[in-house]
């Protein structure tokens, strides 16, 4: 086996490439040395906070908090708000954490039931309160942000076409408006849900019917809202043809048209309310550091910056809204609700009626 | 006795790594199902596969799987015949670019598939969006390039006598292929479709964006009662049953995978030239092409384009964090935290696959000793078929306590995906080891060469060129993981694929063409290993 000079130089170049790339940047040779969380004696030094993926806020707050406490804030976010509820359930028995962010109101009640969190009650900022859970969850679980999930239309599709835009629930079902809808679906992903419990506080026991009403109706399902609002909603991203779309009621702050208006709109009687909460984790290596970041979500600066990172509304009312959200972006003043507890004891019912009914 | 000893100390190693990071965490989440409450109760299991819902999914999964199958193989033969038996220009540009499809991410696939063939796309008007035709259709795009590897390999080294012989007593071209070169072919076809069968089985991502949510396979049914509704119970239940039917799938790939007779030098036919009688297959080639390119054109077109009009505002973009911070870092961060992860999957992939190719390949000496190695060759096949989504959460109940704290470390990426490459690796590897005449090892040694030296003098000779063939496959699997990456993925470390997936889940324009670029990026960095990868020419990357 003798190899020609030219496969042999191949080789050697290949080899070389090869090695020096090994060297130069594989993770060891990063920067991800892990310290220990804790500094000799007992006193942490970090305080781990497990999120979803969403998560995000400036970088001045987290070193504003990490400067204040001296603990170092160490983000753990992946999934969505199920795939971090279930997250929290299974390791309940030894955390990967101190404090948790983002679990909804749609998934409250399984982990307060499941004993995930330590009882922790912050002192709320004002109009908090309102957003609070009631019964068990009250103790453990602190309201931080709400966002509402409503049907969105495209104003300027309505407007060019002379069709009358739709209004309520029960307008989205009528011929007028076949093949116009698409929706996030409700096993899927966390807005799909919170439309499907609309729907179920407005019709009661009558839901399916409905649904089987917007089915037939053209509606379309996509797996997820990014599917739903950026490929086929027609002011998303893509090139898409629906014009009207589940999504959120700050939504239309993202498509403003440069003419000082925006293009769409948030149909304000079709909303459900969402409310993330954080709490301190049963269990936490460091739970004096948990309760202090649950304090540092509640306070001003956090409370101002959730708009412009995580498109919710604070549920503090003593902070400014950012100049778009005030004009563009308006919260229903009666949203659909449905109690946590009553989700939690049916979800798995509904959401399996629900596939049953739109897959027919 | 000393030389099995030898062997298996040489199995341990990559034995423990699966132990632990894939048997240990399954058994985990499986053992949450069957002991719900700390009782073993197998009855609620049993009446989960009595259910309705269950039976559709089940049924849905095999028969949409076979029809991608069935495409892929239709597919794949005659390009597996134009790129390995025909000389023509840019032949292994084609052979290169049809393996890309295999590496990139669901995601980046996903989001081409919806682009094209959503309402508004080009192909809106078939009206195919959401429906088993565009599933079926996404999972052979990825798939084909398996048939095209498995058949052309066993096509290039068939031996042209027989047909020859055939031709000239009187057979039409036809006669002769269905008479002599199919039946030759037969077991590199079955080997293929079962391997590619156990992965549009196992297909999740592609079944998720593209069949919107009126179909459901046993994988995205597995992952939906586990994190939607933590039905572990039902979670379980179906992840045995996948279990079984990938273990029946490996035995019965295993079996037919034709394992050329090491004695027997592998003659290569020369490709010809085409002629007037290749003109069908060269034409179904190109729609091959056609098929596999579409898609990835209207990828790129999209990324190209900015508020309607031509620009390279996206790529430009690419370095920021994206409308309204959508990320926390930019994507050239994330492409260079992708190139470290993929480095340290491909060395440890290409450890374990060395390790264990080696000890599969080395000549049996008795039945016993034969059946203990292909058992071990196919338990670094099942990483293959079970849902990520259970790896994942297996992880988190079961790598919670010291010694095995491992739950944030930074190396559980790179692990998890050295694990989804390794079956990979040792396909290409195995069947060089397989090859190499044990009696040139025995003179070795006889001439008194100690082990290394015989594996540098007789084994490194032959299996430089497919190691780094496996290194560039591995590096290009890892790139585009994406389903156990986004479980694993600490959220200032993301790779390229998790971060396209958070780009099209912010609103804004400009994240959507980001999301576009990034995805093109991603492909192109895959094209251009594999294109690398392919110079090497060895025969078995790609191969089952």
């Amino acid at each position: 086996m003798t190899l020609s000079t030219r496969a042999r130089a191949q080789a050697v170049a290949l080899t070389t490439t090869g090695t020096l790339l090994l060297a130069s940047c594989s993770l060891s040779g990063g920067d991800s040395s892990e310290a220990s969380g804790v500094d000799g004696g007992n006193t942490p030094t970090e305080v781990v906070l497990i999120t979803h993926e969403s998560f995000t806020l400036p970088e001045e707050l987290t070193e504003k908090f990490e400067a204040d406490t001296g603990l170092r804030l160490t983000v753990r976010a992946a999934g969505d708000a199920g795939t971090l509820t279930n997250k929290l359930v299974l390791t309940k028995d030894s955390p990967t954490g101190d404090v948790a962010f983002g679990i909804d109101n749609t998934f409250a009640s399984r982990a307060v039931d499941e004993g995930v969190f330590a009882p922790y009650a912050p002192t709320l900022p004002e109009g908090a309160a309102d957003f609070a859970l009631t019964g068990d969850g009250a103790d453990v679980l602190a309201p931080v942000d709400a966002a509402h999930v409503c049907v969105n239309i495209d104003d300027t599709w309505f407007a060019e076409e002379g069709v009358p835009a739709p209004a309520t629930l029960a307008d989205l079902a009528k011929p007028a408006y076949r093949d116009l809808f698409v929706i996030p679906g409700a096993t899927t992903s966390s807005p799909g849900m919170a439309f499907l419990l609309a729907t179920i506080a407005e019709y009661g026991d009558d839901w399916p019917d409905y649904w089987t009403d917007l089915m037939a109706n053209g509606a379309k399902l996509t797996d997820g809202w990014s599917d739903a609002y950026q490929v086929d909603f027609t002011q998303g991203g893509g090139e898409g043809d629906r014009p009207i779309v589940v999504s959120y009621d700050s939504s239309p702050a993202f498509t403003v048209d440069g003419a000082g208006g925006t293009t769409t709109s948030a149909l304000l009687d079709t909303c459900f309310r969402q409310v993330e909460y954080a709490g301190v984790l049963a269990g936490a290596e460091n739970p004096e550091g948990a309760e202090q970041v649950v304090d540092w979500l509640l306070s001003d600066e956090v409370q101002a910056a959730l708009p412009d990172s995580m498109y919710v509304f604070p549920v503090s009312s003593a902070v400014e809204l950012p100049a778009d959200w005030a004009s563009f972006a308006t919260q229903p003043e009666t949203p659909y609700d449905v109690d946590p507890a009553e989700i939690s004891e049916n979800r798995d019912d509904w959401l399996r009626e629900w596939s049953d009914v739109t897959s027919r | 006795m000393r030389r099995a000893a030898g062997l298996l100390a040489l199995a341990v190693g990559p034995v423990l790594v699966l132990g632990v990071f894939f048997v240990l965490p399954v058994s985990g989440m499986l053992a949450r199902g069957l002991w719900p409450d700390g009782s073993f109760d197998p009855g609620a299991v049993a009446e989960v596969l009595t259910r309705p819902r269950v039976h559709r999914v089940l049924w849905f999964t095999a028969w949409s799987a076979a029809a991608a199958t069935a495409l892929s193989v239709g597919l794949g033969l005659p390009a597996a015949y134009a790129l390995h038996r025909l000389e023509f220009p840019l032949r292994r540009v084609l052979r290169a670019a049809l393996l890309v499809p295999f590496v990139l991410p669901t995601v980046v696939v996903g989001v081409a598939f919806k682009q094209l063939l959503g309402e508004s796309g080009p192909l809106g008007s078939l009206g195919l969006d959401g429906t088993p035709v565009a599933i079926v259709l996404g999972l052979s795009f990825f798939n084909v390039s398996v048939v095209i590897r498995v058949v052309g390999t066993a096509w290039e080294s068939l031996d042209q006598r027989p047909a020859e012989a055939a031709a000239a007593l009187g057979a039409s071209p036809v006669q002769v292929f269905r008479t002599v070169t199919l039946p030759a072919l037969r077991p590199a076809i079955v080997s293929a479709a079962s391997v590619v069968f156990l992965f549009c089985a196992a297909g999740f991502g592609v079944v998720l964006t593209l069949g919107g949510l009126r179909y459901s396979t046993v994988e995205t049914e597995i992952y939906l009662l586990t994190t939607n509704l933590l039905d572990l119970q039902a979670a379980a239940a179906l992840s045995i049953l996948q279990l079984v039917v990938v273990s029946v799938l490996l035995v019965v790939a295993g079996r037919l995978r034709s394992v050329p007779d090491p004695g027997v030098s592998r003659v290569l036919a020369r490709p010809r030239r085409p002629r007037l009688v290749d003109v069908p297959v060269l034409a179904a080639t190109g729609l091959l092409l056609l098929f596999v390119g579409v898609p990835v054109l209207t990828l790129v077109a999209g990324s190209l384009q900015v508020d309607d009009s031509w620009s390279l505002g996206n790529y430009r973009a690419l370095s920021s964090t994206g409308d309204q911070q959508a990320l926390l870092v930019p994507v050239t961060e994330a492409l260079a935290f992708s190139l470290r992860t993929a480095v340290d999957a491909t060395w440890m992939s290409l450890l374990m696959g060395v390790l264990v190719a080696t000890v599969v390949t080395r000549r049996s000496r008795s039945r016993a000793e034969r059946r203990v190695r292909s058992g071990l060759d196919g338990f670094f096949m099942l990483p293959l078929g079970v849902s990520a989504v259970t790896v994942g959460f297996g992880f988190l109940i079961t790598l919670d306590r010291p010694p095995l704290d491992l739950r944030d470390s930074p190396l559980l990426v790179p692990i998890a995906q050295a694990l989804v490459a390794l079956p990979l690796v040792i396909r290409t590897l195995a069947p060089v080891l397989h090859g190499i005449d044990d009696r040139q090892r025995q003179a070795a040694a006889s001439l008194g060469a100690g082990p290394l030296r015989t594996v540098l003098t007789v084994d490194l000779p032959v299996v430089w060129k497919p190691l780094l063939a496996a290194a560039g496959f591995a590096f290009a699997v890892s790139l585009g993981e994406f389903g156990a990456t986004s479980f694993l993925a600490r959220d200032d470390q993301p790779t390229v694929p998790v971060v396209i997936f958070r780009l099209i889940g912010h609103p804004g324009a400009m994240n959507y063409g980001m999301a576009l670029a990034a995805s093109v990026v991603l492909a192109a960095t895959t094209a251009l290993v594999m294109l690398l990868v392919e110079r090497l020419r060895v025969p078995s990357v790609g191969a089952f």
